[in-house]
């Protein structure tokens, strides 16, 4: 018997399969895991998958884990459609939340309705600016932007930190976090007595325009014949540069959402922990999500939702909560794999 | 000569390689003497490459023998033919850059798990010694020129005791002095003993460095012949043949208006090499201009200086009263130009859908309101695939077309704007003939409709049927406009850079 890959294309109906059979083969790898500590994995993916979804209570926690992953994803899905490779949304996030804190930790003479625009508008123009450096370092001078964006994170949780430790730090607790922002700048619960706020809805209306943008208008077009065939693209008179220009810097704007989402819906305050890795999860989300808004969306849920079981499972079980980190890698690797399957396969003779 | 003492180094009898409908060796008998260098010449797509990968094990033939040293055998792989002795370099080479010459040398060919890179580094040394190959051993392949690197190709293919050595196409990637030295350690090869194939349609370089020569087209052998007793007007002409297209040129003659007009244009290779000097031309409305010459003359660079992606570096151009030097993709479009390029990928992407890539010219006329109007898009495109008969559905990405389909979308989406201009580039290259009739009859139509044509291509014979004039492009520069009823010596000679005497363009641009 002799296995061969064979370039061929997959049927249509096998590209909404893909995520499907991604987290089905994540399961069963990571079930291995689950039995070596000990656990039984059908008790443990119940708690991981069903669980949550059982209680309102944990079904709203699910909404809110998810709201941050739904910017993230968005940020990732826009720059990646668009031909530029962002790894750079976690220090984008931070950014975001820095200018979100600068500006409402000075709001208390303001409205919500001027200060909560303004806290949006700061965070998309911070986590903008964060992304504008290697955007023109691609576009000018051909230098790859995985490598800048991705080395940029540690700066950006630098800086935060030297503000934490510095001007920003709490001179009663002497703990490197961020004054409060005023009241009128904290993001409106949308469920009394639970954490589900704004930064939800905020999200949604993001997952909407960027859909729209990538489908219906012309420069969503552009954007995926720049990302698909930059020369083709050139050929057909679309301005390349100007085009991955606007891709990365939209994609930066919206990491920087994810970053005022966490200041004005969740902490109220600044920490070097806001973004804790949400950024590098939205490439997991945007990839699962296959690179389009609706499938975005449900990947942020289902991440969303592993990430809200893993404390239920390590809490029931006795499972280490890392669990749902090993399977949020898994399964990037594992979608990863599948998505060659649209282009090869592989045959037995 | 000592073909009578010894057998021949390689002997190719009767081979057969089909690929679906198209025959690229058609029975072909090919022989290479111990100790020659011997050319493969052909057009693109003759079949040259194709001989040399079965030789090399690359490909299976359908039929016909290969001898050895006069003994029959069987190629299944690379590995079968670096076994017997034979050693291929093509024109992509297969080094690791951040390895040492040494390195790249032995790699894939070190006795189990032992790497004494010290002694392979001397035995690299002494074979390049052996033959006159310049290269540091211990330099980084990163740090090498295009024509150092392959030097190390060919010192792999010696390092693994070749004694047959294809080259394929060697100089395609290499400056002229670098040629040179090129030509200087083959001959040191030849009198090492060594046999090569050299595969080539640069006539200069087949008389400069060869003994015999083998002629292909359209994948059957024409004849062979020893270098010094033919002339380039001879390889040639055996290279072109006659014409054999279907379609006619309806007796129409063109009007007097230029609608293209190149001054002097000049352009510069990839590589920064001058590509395109001072090139004048004319084409009128109604006239389809051929550009002929063998491939790597500049024709490339000239075609994407017109389609606007290369930099024009002197001269000017005027499109239809628009002065388009340098004016980008989208003032070019702007000013009536279409452009049917050399490379169908360079001008749809893969992976966007048939209407998608229609509309993306043009994508200002599917806007309705800041939103895309698929609906049109859709039409559009169902309108032009039943008027082009093009056999796919709107929203098949475009990489699921076979190339002559792929092709109808690009003329498609050029031809019905009706540009007064066209450039169009190597436009039936790889369609059947079905396809390429079909293209040819657009061409001849948009000819009638008053077009000003200027055609690109390497195959001779679609020039000769096509065009109202020809020009012959060598090195850059044209060497003469002529008739395409010229008897073809003349236009062997011009093709291998003799000039002819012929009336300027400017004067009859009045």
């Amino acid at each position: 018997m002799k296995l061969r890959i064979e370039k061929s294309p997959a049927p249509v109906w096998f590209r909404p399969l893909i995520p499907l059979l991604a987290i089905l083969f994540t399961i069963l790898i990571t079930s291995v895991l689950v039995i070596l500590v000990g656990a039984n994995p059908f008790h443990a993916f119940y708690y991981f998958l069903i669980d949550p979804l059982s209680s309102r209570v944990s079904f709203i926690e699910v909404l809110v884990k998810s709201t941050p992953l739904l910017l993230t994803g968005a940020a990732v899905t826009f720059a990646f459609v668009g031909g530029f490779w962002n790894i750079g949304a976690e220090g984008q996030m931070l950014m975001g939340a820095t200018a979100a804190t600068a500006i409402g930790i000075h709001m208390h003479a303001a409205p919500p309705w001027v200060a909560i625009p303004l806290m949006l508008a700061g965070g998309f123009a911070a986590g903008m600016a964060w992304v504008l450096i290697p955007a023109l370092m691609r576009v000018k001078l051909h230098i790859d932007e995985v490598v800048t964006t991705l080395l940029l994170n540690a700066v950006a949780l630098l800086i935060v930190s030297a503000i934490l430790n510095g001007p920003w730090r709490d001179p009663v607790s002497q703990w490197p976090q961020s004054p409060e922002i005023a009241a009128s700048a904290i993001f409106p619960k949308l469920i009394p007595r639970t954490r589900l706020h704004l930064g939800f809805l905020i999200a949604l209306a993001v997952i909407l325009i960027v859909w729209f943008i990538l489908t219906r208008t012309p420069f969503g077009l552009k954007m995926k014949a720049v990302g698909l065939g930059p020369q083709a693209a050139r050929f057909a008179g679309i301005n390349v540069d100007r085009t991955l220009l606007i891709s990365a810097l939209v994609s930066g704007g919206i990491a920087g959402l994810a970053g005022v989402n966490e200041v004005a819906g969740i902490h109220y305050h600044l920490i070097d922990a806001i973004a804790g890795g949400q950024g590098y999860t939205g490439i997991i989300v945007a990839t699962l999500g296959g690179l389009n808004a609706w499938g975005v969306t449900l990947a942020a849920f289902f991440i969303g939702l592993i990430d809200t079981g893993s404390q239920t499972v390590s809490r029931a079980l006795g499972v280490p909560i890392y669990l749902g980190d090993v399977i949020q890698a898994t399964l990037l690797l594992t979608t990863l794999a599948f998505l060659l399957f649209q282009r090869y396969r592989i045959r037995i003779r | 000569m000592t073909e009578s003492i010894s057998p021949p180094a390689v002997e190719m009898r009767g081979i057969v390689k089909r690929f679906g409908p198209v025959i690229a060796n058609n029975h072909v008998d090919f022989t290479l003497e111990q100790g020659e260098i011997h050319a493969l010449l052909g057009e693109n797509g003759a079949g040259k490459t194709t001989l040399m990968r079965i030789l090399y094990g690359l490909y299976h033939p359908d039929a016909g023998e290969i001898r050895i040293k006069g003994q029959p055998v069987v190629i299944h792989s690379p590995k079968d033919a670096i076994a017997h002795g034979i050693g291929m370099v093509t024109q992509h080479f297969a080094l690791a850059a951040p390895l040492t010459v040494a390195e790249n040398v032995v790699l894939g060919y070190t006795d189990g798990f032992r790497l004494d890179l010290p002694a392979a580094s001397q035995k690299v040394l002494d074979a390049a010694r052996r033959f006159g190959i310049e290269v540091d051993p211990n330099a980084r392949v990163k740090d090498l020129s295009v024509g150092q690197r392959q030097r190390v190709e060919i010192l792999k293919a010696l390092y693994r005791q070749a004694d047959v050595l294809i080259l394929d196409e060697p100089t395609a990637v290499l400056t002229p002095q670098e040629v040179e030295q090129l030509f200087e350690g083959l001959r040191r090869m030849q009198s090492q003993g060594l046999s090569v194939v050299f595969i080539s349609h640069k006539l200069h370089e087949v008389m400069a460095i060869t003994d015999r020569v083998t002629v292909l087209r359209q994948g059957e052998v024409i004849g062979t012949v020893r270098t010094q007793e033919t002339t380039p007007a001879e390889l040639a002409r055996m290279m072109v043949g006659r014409p054999t297209f279907g379609v006619s040129k309806p007796d129409t003659s063109p009007r007097d208006d230029v609608l293209l007009r190149l001054e002097k244009v000049a352009a510069l290779d990839s590589r920064g090499l001058p590509a395109v000097k001072d090139v004048t031309l004319h084409v009128r409305a109604g006239e389809i201009l051929g550009l002929a010459g063998v491939s790597g003359n500049g024709q490339r660079e000239l075609a994407q200086v017109l389609e606007g992606v290369r930099r024009c570096t002197g001269g000017y151009i005027v499109a239809n009263g628009h002065d388009i030097t340098n004016a980008g993709p989208r003032k070019v479009m702007a000013a009536g130009v279409g452009r049917i390029p050399e490379d169908r990928h360079e001008s749809v992407v893969l992976d966007l859908t048939v209407a998608q890539n229609m509309a993306l010219e043009h994508l200002d006329a599917y806007t309705r309101g800041g939103v895309l109007d698929k609906k049109r898009m859709r039409a559009h495109a169902e309108q032009l695939i039943e008027a082009y008969q093009i056999k796919a559905r709107p929203d098949d990405p475009i990489r699921t077309l076979s190339g002559g389909n792929m092709q109808k979308v690009i003329l498609a989406r050029v031809l019905e704007r009706n540009p007064s201009v066209i450039i169009v580039a190597q436009p039936t290259r790889g369609l059947d003939v079905g396809a390429t009739e079909y293209v040819h009859q657009k061409l001849v139509e948009q000819r009638e409709r008053g077009a000003a044509i200027l055609l690109i291509s390497e195959d001779l014979d679609e020039i000769l049927t096509l065009s109202d004039r020809v020009a012959v492009m060598y090195e850059g520069e044209i060497m003469g406009i002529v008739p395409p009823d010229v008897d073809l010596e003349t236009l062997g000679l011009l093709m291998s850079g003799v000039r002819i005497a012929n009336e300027p363009e400017n004067t009859e641009a009045a």
